[in-house]
């Protein structure tokens, strides 16, 4: 029964895996730089470390937002979530999970009546807005700083093509993890809590918790759609709707990793804390978003030349659509799963 | 670093050795045309022949760079760029050949008084050919740069043609029979055809060179 609920999670996983991944090895697997084997297995194996290692931040924060406590209504809001990004997608939306999950949470807290925590909703809704913005400024300054070291160093064609092959998978490596850390909390943030926290010994070697035991299958359900279904969506990324050089792929997947990473990592918040300097909010953002926010970026810097700044509206408006979508989706489901099945959509607060 | 760019460096020096051949066949070709005129019919065929050879060597290059580049799918992006290049810097090398070869079967008796328009007529081919060659080095490189090369191509091929409208008006308004003439005014053609072949590359290349640039 416990895996039946954890499907409409892992099917989100999966998801995120085949459509994400394409945003981190796309353009390099389209134009052959990376072999889709090695993208899919660097990609896969990175996911899941990024999850297992830096998951439970962003998964703090869409706790607080609401503690979706019976595993029933876990499966409803991640099913909702997922019901939402496939509408959307069929309507050719930009659409992002992390925008659906946060939607599916809100569901659930009208449903049962619990306080949306306003603080948690509008630091989760700002970073959906700084999360492009943040990745355009990184996107043009790595942009400006790439242009400048090629033009003063001179290096051959060859030269740059193989050293531009090697951090398409270092820094795709790096994507992948920050992906895994960023984006777990999409698929297995709502189940956290439905489980009892325990912590499990591996061989005596070291311990994991419940929390963590989530992620890894959080990771290898995204990795498994890296794995079987991501090729087409990088080809599609790839040739479709960039077209990059090499070196500005690179640029592109650098800053959204670095923003996903931004937005995921404890240990730099904890830095950043102890340095006196604000920190940085730990919240599921949109890989998406951030790779057209790079784009844009770069283009800007290029002169600001064929930008589809309707593209940008369409965002705005998935920023309003994809919440609203899943929000009403779990809605009705908790209302169907609860009075229809009978299943317990939430426990009693301790 | 040496293992990541041991196999480019192979083939960095190859694209080299290629380049120097084009650079050296339009040499040669400028040397052979003024050995030519000046009646040194065996150093003539001996740098035609040095011309045909390297001809060769240039042929097996290319074809080398070009399967390595598609079996080791190296810079994907701009592949298809090179290779027209190549080949079309091929062209060039062929073009230097091919009218070299025509020289020494047809023998045209030219007269001493157009072997100076023949001369810059050679010259500014072999200009365009070097400025070319430069060019496809700073595309490999620097290749902001290939538009200051690819303008100075131009500017050899257009005065090449202003020589070789010369030097066909000169032709006809002498009193020489009408075959020599014709047989004349085709060399004009033939020997102004390195610098049209150098000016077709090197717009090619401006355009590679702008899809290149970040």
């Amino acid at each position: 029964m416990t895996l039946l609920f954890l499907s409409s999670g892992l099917f989100l996983g999966w998801s995120l895996g085949a459509n994400d991944a394409a945003n981190i090895f796309g353009t390099a697997v389209a134009t052959r730089m990376v072999k889709f084997r090695t993208a899919a297995l660097v990609c896969a194996v990175f996911v899941v470390i990024g999850a297992v290692v830096s998951g439970s931040g962003a998964v703090a924060t869409l706790g607080h937002l609401g503690a979706v406590n019976a595993i029933g209504a876990s499966f409803m809001v991640a099913l909702a979530a997922a019901l939402a990004v496939l509408w959307m997608t069929k309507a050719s939306l930009p659409v992002s999970v992390s925008q659906a999950i946060v939607g599916g949470i809100v569901g659930w807290n009208l449903f049962t009546g619990s306080a949306t925590d306003m603080t948690a909703l509008v630091k989760i809704v700002s970073t959906w807005i700084v999360c492009p913005l943040l990745s355009a400024a990184l996107a043009a300054l790595f942009f400006l700083a790439a242009r400048s070291a090629l033009r003063r160093t001179r290096v051959h064609i060859l030269e740059l093509d193989a050293l531009t092959r090697l951090l398409l998978i270092v820094v795709g490596a790096f994507g992948a993890f920050s992906l895994g850390a960023n984006n777990v909390a999409n698929v297995m943030g709502v189940f956290v809590n439905a489980f009892p926290a325990s912590t499990f010994s591996v061989f005596g070697l070291f311990d994991i918790t419940t929390a963590q035991v989530l992620f890894l299958i959080g990771g290898l359900a995204i990795g498994s759609g890296v794995v079987s279904y991501s090729r087409r969506v990088m080809m599609t990324v790839g040739k479709d709707l960039f077209k990059l050089t090499p070196v500005t792929a690179l640029v592109v997947v650098l800053s959204q990793s670095i923003v996903l990473f931004l937005f995921a990592s404890e240990r730099l918040q904890t830095w950043l804390l102890s340095h006196g300097l604000p920190a940085i909010p730990l919240v599921p953002v949109s890989s998406s978003q951030a790779v057209i926010g790079a784009v844009i970026g770069i283009a800007l810097i290029k002169g600001g030349r064929n930008v589809r700044f309707g593209l940008l509206r369409r965002i705005a408006g998935g920023w309003v659509a994809t919440p609203v979508i899943a929000a009403l989706i779990a809605f009705l489901g908790l209302f169907f799963l609860q009075n229809v099945f009978g299943v317990v959509v939430q426990y009693p607060s301790p | 670093m040496p293992t990541l760019f041991g196999k480019t460096r192979l083939m960095e020096s190859k694209l080299d050795q290629y380049l120097d051949h084009a650079s050296e066949a339009a040499l040669l070709f400028r040397e052979a045309i003024k050995d030519y005129l000046g009646g040194r019919l065996e150093e003539f065929e001996s740098r035609r022949k040095q011309v045909t050879e390297i001809e060769k060597q240039a042929d097996q290059i290319r074809i080398d760079v070009e399967r390595q580049l598609y079996l080791e799918t190296l810079i994907p992006d701009a592949r298809g760029d090179v290779l027209g290049i190549l080949e079309h810097t091929d062209e060039v090398i062929n073009t230097a050949k091919e009218t070299l070869m025509l020289l020494s079967v047809q023998h045209p008796r030219i007269p001493k008084d157009l072997n100076v328009d023949y001369l810059e007529l050679a010259d500014q081919g072999c200009q365009a050919v070097q400025e070319l060659v430069m060019g496809i080095r700073a595309f490999f490189r620097n290749s902001p740069t290939v538009t200051d090369y690819v303008h100075k191509v131009c500017f050899w091929e257009k005065e090449a043609d202003k020589v070789g409208e010369r030097l066909k008006r000169r032709i006809f308004e002498s009193d020489l029979e009408l075959a020599r003439k014709l047989h004349l005014g085709d060399f004009v053609v033939h020997v102004d055809t390195l610098a049209d072949e150098a000016e077709d590359v090197s717009e090619r290349l401006s355009i590679s060179a702008i899809k290149r640039s970040i």
